[in-house]
């Protein structure tokens, strides 16, 4: 049978069980637009290719499998670079395909060709030129088992337009490329780790986004139980852990709470879960968790002793790793730990006034959404002062059910995002927290959206301002506030409107909430422009650099440490 | 600055070496000197690298090990450093010419 590249690569992605992919075709990449056309693949055709690379994300971020972008040669993969980026950054995994000029002009600077080989190289996992058709049968399963294997993550697949349209005489298809087994963990170092614990007077759990991509959250949990040790999450490890749980402690870092850092001082043996000690997370590194032994488990050797060097590291799968110590680990006590940690949790509990006295209140607000959409709802956000506030009192209640730009911090990620995650999770409330600055960033994926007609709901939380930029120029720049204010405020509900989608504006002296829920209760897509109050800040705050006991907490810029 | 020889073994791609000096680069670690020889039938290459002998080079070779091409990693104490000083000095005296396949570039190469 002859068969031409771009049929090749249309056959591999339905093999390895694609379903849909999200992209914007532009000239090289024209030949694999006509091969897609007879496919059973269904194409999202976004308006900016970073909308494509979001829109992969969230489904990808939704399933914990790889979803696909498409973008052609030049400025089409230039636009995909930030949200491949963002995605090697929180370990998603995703096969991001381009186009390239024929393989004749490579190098002549040819119209649309950027070098999008080298351009990939620092933000994948691993990255693909494809040189003959031939190649795509060993590159496409390649691609994919990359992505999946391991800590997760982007591969990129750029392909001149001759390999697509150049012919080959097909014998068999490759298998579909599979995750790669995690490798295998001694019983000694579970017995050691065991040991530790079962020693340990203060242990903390400490979990990161490599529990969610393990599919550990439950083990976890029945692990504080087991060991009857509070649990601190990442930001990406929300939803890891029940909001209910009397012993988690929700987010440490840079915006946790104060009694989750209080509580991490006072640590005697860390066990870290697929976390990588980021900086928003430990603060000043040399001062996190002063007094602890620290375990380390991971996935990626590479970040065992990247910023925090552990007494005990456990190289492998999280999941299997808890499983293996769960059996061999009786039930613990330590009344005095769990009488300390909930002590401080009651002391320095989130304050925020009720929804009657203040319904827009920003924290109260993300509080009291949960309350507003059904319990297996998916959040995304985008990335500000929203983003942590939903970090801080969104309960998020189930792994997968908040996406976010964690590590790149991507502004424009949160609508395309939530249109992926809908994608992945049909018939699910999909509520997409922005702010009136990051939602310009992907605006022209309401017309995407609108063509889609999913229940996404579009919160922005409009204060007008840039406003983590006007809370740090508050905090640390002596109140000399400059390009954090906008001028103009644009109709946003209008703007929706024009593209054909429901925009409501809220009104916030006529019982607001109501209107909210309204809105939310009607089917298919709708934009709410919530105004907030200018000038509210996220705290607490740990000043970057500074260790996370120096918090800038309420009553607003007096420092507080323990 | 103190330094060490690792020694590397590679797919013969013609992205591996933008992939290893990418690395070097990007993570701010320290690469003196590169010394690149195909083996065999050309698929697989071996790869010498100079860089600095400090507490980071665990973190280093863990990042090259990461590598899709990269097929092995290990430090290479028993060489001297003096090796790519010699090969220099060989070739810019036009004495001994260094080994026919071996190409030598620095870090920007």
């Amino acid at each position: 049978m002859t068969i031409n590249g771009a049929q090749i690569l249309t056959t591999l992605l339905e093999r390895q069980g694609i379903k849909i992919v999200a992209g914007l075709p532009g000239g090289p990449i024209l030949p694999f637009y006509d091969a897609l056309k007879s496919s059973s693949i269904e194409h999202v055709l976004v308006r900016h290719e970073q909308g494509a690379g979001f829109i992969a994300q969230g489904m990808a971020r939704t399933t914990g499998k790889a979803a696909v972008c498409l973008a052609s040669s030049g400025p089409g993969a230039t636009n995909l670079v930030t949200a491949v980026a963002d995605a090697y950054l929180d370990s998603i995994p995703m096969v991001a395909i381009t186009a390239q000029v024929p393989q004749s002009l490579i190098g002549t600077d040819a119209f649309q060709e950027v070098d999008t080989y080298g351009l990939m190289i620092p933000i994948t996992k691993h990255n693909f030129l494809v040189r003959s058709p031939a190649e795509l049968l060993e590159v496409i399963p390649l691609a994919f088992s990359i992505a999946e294997s391991g800590r997760q993550g982007p591969v990129s697949v750029d392909i001149p337009k001759d390999v697509l349209t150049g012919t080959l005489e097909l014998g068999e298809w490759p298998e579909p490329g599979r995750p790669e087994k995690a490798p295998a963990i001694a019983d000694d170092q579970i017995k050691e780790l065991a040991a530790l614990i079962t020693k340990a007077r203060h242990p903390i759990i400490y979990l990161g986004g490599g529990v969610i991509s393990a599919n550990a959250s439950a083990l976890a949990h029945e692990l504080t139980r087991r060991i009857q040790a509070p649990i601190v999450s990442t930001l990406m490890a929300l939803g890891a852990i029940p909001p209910d749980e009397p012993l988690y402690m929700g987010m440490l870092g840079m915006h946790g709470s104060k009694a989750t850092n209080f509580l991490l001082e006072e640590t005697d043996l860390l066990i870290a879960i697929g976390a990588r000690f980021d900086d928003r997370a430990t603060g000043k590194a040399a001062e996190f968790c002063p007094t602890a032994t620290i375990v380390h488990i991971d996935i990626d050797r590479a970040e065992i002793g990247k910023i925090k060097q552990p007494f005990l590291s456990l190289h492998g799968d999280a999941n299997e790793i808890l499983g293996k110590l769960l059996a061999t680990l009786p039930a613990q006590q330590r009344p005095d730990w769990v009488r300390r940690t909930l002590e401080l949790k009651a002391a320095h509990d989130l304050r925020m006034p009720s929804a009657a006295e203040d319904p827009l209140h920003p924290l109260g607000f993300c509080r009291t959404l949960a309350s507003l959409i059904p319990s297996d709802s998916i959040v995304t956000t985008d990335v500000g002062q929203h983003q942590m506030w939903i970090a801080q009192a969104y309960p998020v209640r189930h792994p997968r059910g908040l996406l976010t730009a964690g590590g790149l911090g991507s502004m424009g990620f949160g609508l395309p995002a939530a249109i992926g995650a809908s994608l992945a999770a049909p018939g699910k409330r999909v509520v997409c927290i922005t702010g009136d600055g990051s939602i310009m960033m992907n605006i022209q994926e309401l017309a995407t959206l609108a063509e889609l007609d999913l229940p996404v709901a579009i919160i922005i939380m409009n204060n007008a301002h840039l406003g983590l930029v006007r809370q740090q120029q508050e905090l640390f720049y002596g109140q000399r506030y400059h390009a954090c204010k906008f001028a103009s405020k644009p109709d946003f509900a209008a703007i929706a409107r024009g593209f054909g989608i429901r925009g409501v504006r809220i009104d916030p002296n006529d019982d607001p909430l109501a209107q909210i829920q309204r809105e939310l209760a009607r089917p298919g897509p709708v934009l709410i422009d919530m105004p907030i109050v200018e000038g509210a800040k996220v705290l607490p705050m740990v000043p970057p650099g500074a260790a996370n006991r120096v918090m800038i907490c309420e009553p607003e810029k007096a420092e507080c440490s323990c | 600055m103190h330094t060490t020889l690792l020694e590397l073994e590679v797919r013969n791609h013609p992205g591996t070496m933008s992939h290893i000096t990418g690395l070097f680069a990007r993570r701010a670690f320290n690469l003196e000197a590169i010394l690149c020889v195909p083996l065999g039938t050309g698929a697989t290459s071996r790869i010498l690298l100079l860089v600095a002998d400090e507490p980071r080079l665990e973190q280093v070779e863990k990042q090259l090990a990461k590598l899709h091409d990269v097929l092995s990693v290990r430090q290479r104490a028993d060489l001297s450093p003096d090796l790519f000083r010699l090969l220099d000095d060989g070739w810019q005296a036009g004495a001994t010419k260094p080994a026919s396949a071996a190409t030598a570039a620095t870090a920007a190469g």
